[in-house]
């Protein structure tokens, strides 16, 4: 194979690479809008939410925002994760935000 | 027969008779011990480059009779059949006829799926296009491979997908292709997976300013569970039905990925994850170091090979940064162009380089979920790359 056939394979490749990915990020959109205009769809209209509650949401603590999802981590390391995290940046914990933490496995052979 | 011709005769049948035939021999061992050194010591990819270093050795302790080239240069011809092999073969031929059939790195690629958390790439779907973009350097260095080498276009093809930075993909495409250079390109390939935070950095320090470097990126959207469930099945069908030939791969990584989040088959998940994954880590390891046999792998393609290797890693991550700026300059600033190194695969050790190297130009900066994205796109990228050129040279 000369080099122009292997240039003419390689922007090939890339190409269909690009076409796959594209595709994909293109279904990936369209399952997100799908799964977003269902959620609105699903969502309360105005005069239901109007109505008063059955019960009262629970009123986040002062200074918090929120609940805080972990996974496969447990408190007692999250906790001194957050600490780590507040220390690093030389910031009050008061004034971050954790969403959630994750344990990234580490046996990951590629 | 005297007892002197019986201790001679059990001298020439020795292994330290045998190493004296052929200096190549007491080469691969010594390269042997420093691979093991490097896995042990030094702890690089130490799960597959033990593995890998230990067949090599066993391959070439002369009379051992674990391994047999021969035998299966014979199937390869269609003189013989597998059954043959499983006769007349040893160990490690017989284990090696998972890596010939493509099954470890397909059940390998199950394993990770049911490790790899898609939500990143869910939440951020360009993160797939610098997933497309540093497949690059499997491209690049197929092209220097042919032009500047003159490797055949089968093997050329093999050693541009160790640019994919993914070992059971780079694995399975050898394996069909180039058999006879598998071990130098799983080594090649694995070992620079494990200097990937020495080999990246500089590139990445180099084609990026420090304005680019310190961008914060803003908190990613949450991905439901049910768009996590099919996202698997929607991959599944829709790349395969554009590439057959990437479906092993693609599928097992999908349905592994399908257990971890349905949320209903658990102990599947965990199987695939821990007990199938590591026995077949250990097969998949030590039957592709035993294809370093003396003779096939002290050649200068196989330094070659090394070479190309290095270089394919460099332009993969070449090709995600530069896509990774061009993102940066059109979303105005909103995407930090590290992100791209990532896209090479190498789950998750690129993203906690891109992790790393953005938290050195800003410590406030938190990319690792941002790079998760790009790097498990990178996964699907070099899959579909590997599925291309087997389609295209596989004959």
């Amino acid at each position: 194979m000369g080099f122009s056939d292997a240039l003419l394979y390689s922007l090939a490749g890339m190409l269909v690479v690009f076409f796959a990915l594209v595709l994909l990020m293109v279904i990936i959109k369209v399952m997100i809008a799908v799964g977003d205009r269902r959620q609105k769809q699903t969502a309360p209209t105005p005069a239901e939410a109007l109505e008063p509650a059955a019960a009262p949401a629970p009123v986040p603590a002062p200074g918090s925002a929120g609940e805080l999802k972990l996974y496969d981590t447990d408190p007692r390391t999250a906790a001194m994760l957050m600490a780590i995290v507040a220390d690093e940046l030389q910031l009050p914990l008061n004034e971050l935000r954790f969403l959630s933490i994750r344990e990234v496995k580490e046996n990951d052979p590629t | 027969m005297s007892i002197l011709e019986t201790l001679s005769r059990l001298g020439q049948t020795s292994g330290f008779y045998m190493l004296l035939s052929d200096w190549r021999q007491i080469v691969m061992i010594l390269l042997a011990c420093v691979l093991l050194y490097l896995g042990l010591v030094k702890k690089f990819e130490p799960l597959l480059l033990i593995g890998i270093a230990f067949g090599m050795l066993l391959t070439n302790l002369p009379g051992s009779h674990m391994y047999h080239p021969e035998l299966w240069d014979a199937y390869i011809a269609g003189r013989l059949r597998l059954t043959d092999i499983v006769h007349d073969g040893g160990l490690l031929d017989i284990l090696y006829i998972g890596v010939k059939s493509g099954l470890y790195p397909s059940l390998i690629f199950m394993g990770v799926g049911a490790m790899t958390d898609f939500g990143p790439l869910i939440a951020n779907p360009k993160s797939l296009l610098l997933g497309a973009a540093a497949q690059l350097g499997i491209f690049a260095a197929f092209l220097m491979a042919i032009g500047v080498f003159g490797f055949d276009p089968n093997v050329a093809a093999s050693i541009g997908i160790i640019g994919g930075a993914d070992g059971p993909t780079a694995i399975w495409l050898t394996s069909k292709l180039a058999p006879d250079y598998l071990a130098p390109i799983a080594i090649a390939a694995y070992s620079y997976m494990a200097l990937i935070p020495l080999i990246q950095p500089p590139v990445m320090r180099l084609l990026t300013t420090k304005e680019e470097r310190e961008t914060k990126m803003e908190q990613l959207r949450p991905v439901s569970k049910t768009q996590k469930v099919l996202f698997p099945i929607i991959v599944t069908i829709f790349v395969c039905l554009l590439l057959p030939s990437v479906a092993p791969l693609l599928g097992c990584l999908m349905l592994g990925n399908l257990f971890k989040e349905c949320g209903l088959t658990d102990r599947l998940s965990d199987t695939v994850q821990n007990a199938l994954m590591n026995i077949v880590t250990i097969f998949l390891s030590t039957s592709v170091g035993a294809t370093a046999v003396y003779y096939r792998f002290l050649t200068p393609q196989t330094l070659f090979i090394i070479v190309l290797g290095l270089i394919a890693f460099e332009l993969a991550t070449v090709g995600g940064l530069l896509l990774g700026k061009l993102m940066y300059k059109l979303s105005g600033g909103k995407i930090n162009p590290l992100i791209g190194s990532a896209g090479v695969s190498a789950v998750p050790m690129a993203a906690r380089v891109s992790q790393k190297e953005g938290q050195r130009a800003n410590p406030s900066n938190f990319l690792l979920m941002h790079a998760m994205g790009p790097n498990v796109a990178g996964v699907i990228g070099s899959a579909v790359a590997a599925g291309f050129l087997l389609a295209v040279f596989g004959g």
